[in-house]
């Protein structure tokens, strides 16, 4: 979008945290969709320097296929703190990056498994006190002498908003970024998964106590008639339902300005 | 003005003669006679009853006329006042507020908190938390018993982190009982995740039911359904309960000060988007074509000249004029705008699925026996071309009015 005025700072350190996803139908473990993209936006603005992390347990098949997928779009290595599953990973994360805090933290909005609350960025953006944007899809100009930078961050509608945000800081990256680059074969293959074993860890006890099903369909909302009186009952039991055709106008004229005026009373324009 | 009496002829030729058309306005109520006495027409008073009997209703309740009764109006129901002096607690609900209106997502929120509040006759107060600019006007059937509103001019733009300071304030000076938001993209779901995260407490996300102890929510993006134990912060889905509609509230403005924080976020406006560029499934505005389409070109200058995102039908698609991905319809992409405007389609059963959530539908089409015009709120029957050209033509006009600074009414932008 604005390309031509882009300024992005070279020495900038990105770290992208990702996640296993699912796909909604099949329940096959894929590259869940907002973590891509987050990648796709942190291999736009740093190609080489960018930062892949993963905390969750890493050594079975699925996972590792996974991983290989990520790594597949250009990383060189992905780095995997391994803990177990129905792990409250944001201790863990903490740690490692108050390590090394990075410039730019990215990440999906929600996990696509589990209880994917979209807790996880705010906690540590809490916890690292440093500001998160929500739901962003581009970031516009990065200056790192000023301390900030600017994003865009998705609206309902396909709008955007243009929002300056100091440096360092967390972004979700939202559905309507650009979509993510293919997985190539020998990129996976090459790169490289560098596993780290973490010991401490925090095993989510509240999550044993939840009962999980799969989702049941939502009963739609009924129109209930709250009548008071008999005469209202029968009113709203036989009347008929008002307006069912439309307008229909043959005069061009005429037609036009009808069509104006409702287009000027939706408040299009 | 004298007091002499003056006779209006004309005023009582109309009350004698009982087929003028005014006769009826005019001979209700009393009227001087010829001798400047008040005189009333007896005949007029009352109304025939069930049984043939005159009824003659004193009490002032029944509006009778004399040709009978004039059938009541659904007059102005005043809902009982629901009212909270002392809150034994609070449940606090921070809305959404969509261009300064409550949306129904933030009507089924505050539905869920007043059910909460007077679960098993208990004394709680609903208090709602708005940031900027209010201006709805049903704000007492809402449901809304205490309002907390903050409304300086920082508040009119995107400050989620002064927000979330806000409510942390209220929420550490009234220990309410529960906190809800509308787990929305209008910023609900923002600001109860930092709050959350400020507060150090477990969120419950996409709440959609709420018994006594227990809560449903969705997790894995929508895939599963959790039933957890009752949290204190829920971030709820739409339609989690049914809005307050029985009880009138008192919204009681409770005065609450600010302490300003150094931002670490700036807003700085929305960017104008090209709308070809919006995703056609969450475009607001559509304008689109079909097989009736005789120049592309008119049609194109037209969505861009309206500011609409572009669709087509499955014909215009298939016929080369548009790309695949602005197909509208079962095949295509199912749409959700608030005005669309069908040029040239006839509305096959797989287009009409397609766009059966769009609000108000425009049909512009030579056949006003087709399924479109059926479905269309507005039809304008004739040449597709003519009508674009024509209405391309009056929204420039409009518009270079709109700018004209002795007759600007400015709509909204």
């Amino acid at each position: 979008m604005a390309n031509d005025n882009m300024t992005i700072a070279q020495n900038i350190s990105i770290s992208t945290l990702i996640s296993i996803g699912e796909h909604p139908l099949s329940g096959r473990p894929r590259r869940a969709e907002q973590d891509a993209r987050a990648i796709e936006l942190g291999l736009k603005l740093a190609a080489d320097k960018l930062d892949s992390l993963y905390a969750g347990p890493a050594l079975n098949t699925e996972a590792t296929g996974v991983l290989r997928d990520y790594l597949g779009m250009g990383l060189g290595q992905i780095q995997i703190i391994d803990v177990p599953e129905y792990t409250d990973v944001t201790s863990t994360l903490l740690e490692h990056f108050s390590a090394n805090k990075p410039d730019i933290i990215l990440t999906g909005v929600q996990a696509e498994k589990g209880e994917s609350s979209g807790m996880l960025p705010y906690l540590l953006a809490e916890q690292l006190n440093i500001p998160i944007v929500a739901s962003i899809t581009e970031i516009v100009s990065i200056d790192k002498q000023a301390g900030h930078a600017e994003v865009l961050q998705a609206l309902p509608r396909g709008q955007r908003r243009k929002v300056k945000v100091n440096l360092p800081f967390i972004a979700t990256v939202d559905i309507s970024a650009p979509a993510p680059r293919q997985s190539a074969y020998g990129c996976a293959m090459r790169g490289e998964l560098v596993v780290k074993q973490c010991d401490a860890y925090h095993k989510d006890f509240e999550q044993s106590k939840w009962h999980v099903n799969s989702a049941q369909k939502r009963p739609k909302r009924l129109k209930v008639v709250k009548a008071k009186t008999a005469a209202d009952r029968f009113k709203a039991a036989t009347a008929k339902v008002q307006g069912g055709a439309g307008k229909v106008i043959y005069d061009s004229k005429e037609s036009t300005q009808e069509i104006l005026k409702m287009l000027i009373s939706e408040g299009i324009i | 003005m004298s007091d002499i009496f003056r006779r209006d002829p004309r005023a009582q030729w109309i009350g004698r003669n009982r087929l003028h058309p005014l006769h009826q306005a005019n001979s209700g109520e009393a009227k001087k006679g010829p001798s400047g006495l008040l005189r009333k027409n007896l005949h007029n008073i009352g109304f025939m009853g069930p049984n043939g009997i005159k009824r003659v209703d004193r009490s002032g309740d029944s509006n009778t006329s004399p040709l009978g009764r004039i059938s009541a109006k659904p007059a102005d129901l005043i809902l009982p006042l629901h009212q909270i002096d002392e809150a034994d607690f609070y449940i606090v609900v921070a809305l959404d507020l969509v261009s300064a209106r409550l949306t129904s997502h933030d009507r089924d929120t505050l539905g869920l908190a007043h059910q909460l509040a007077n679960n098993n006759n208990a004394k709680g107060a609903v208090l709602a938390v708005a940031f900027g600019e209010l201006k709805e006007d049903k704000l007492e059937t809402a449901g809304i018993d205490r309002l907390i509103h903050f409304d300086s001019s920082e508040y009119h733009s995107y400050n989620p982190e002064q927000r979330c300071v806000d409510l942390y304030n209220i929420v550490n000076e009234l220990q309410p009982k529960h906190i809800l938001l509308p787990d929305s993209i209008h910023g609900g779901g923002d600001l109860g995740r930092r709050l959350a995260a400020r507060l150090g407490q477990r969120v419950a996300c996409g709440v959609w039911k709420v018994t006594d102890e227990h809560l449903l929510c969705r997790g894995a993006a929508g895939k599963t359904d959790i039933i957890r134990p009752m949290t204190t912060i829920l971030l709820v889905l739409e339609e989690c309960c049914e809005p307050v509609s029985e009880t009138r509230h008192q919204s009681q403005l409770l005065p609450f000060h600010t302490t300003t924080i150094n931002n670490s976020m700036l807003d700085q406006g929305n960017l104008s988007v090209d709308p070809n560029a919006v995703n056609l499934a969450e475009a607001g505005f559509i304008l689109s074509g079909g097989n009736g389409i005789k120049d592309w070109p008119a049609f194109h200058l037209t969505a861009k000249t309206l500011g609409a995102t572009e669709g087509a039908s499955r014909v215009a698609v298939d016929d080369g004029y548009m790309p695949r991905d602005r197909q509208v319809g079962a095949s295509g992409t199912w749409v959700t705008a608030k005005v669309y405007i069908a040029v040239g389609i006839s509305g096959a059963v797989q287009h009409m699925q397609g766009i059966a959530q769009c609000d108000k539908v425009v049909a512009i089409n030579s056949d006003d026996k087709c399924d479109m015009v059926k479905r269309a709120d507005l039809s304008a029957i004739g040449d597709s071309t003519a009508i674009l050209n024509d209405l391309r033509n009056l929204v420039q006009q409009h518009r270079a009015g709109q700018n004209h600074p002795y007759e600007g009414v400015n709509h909204g932008q």
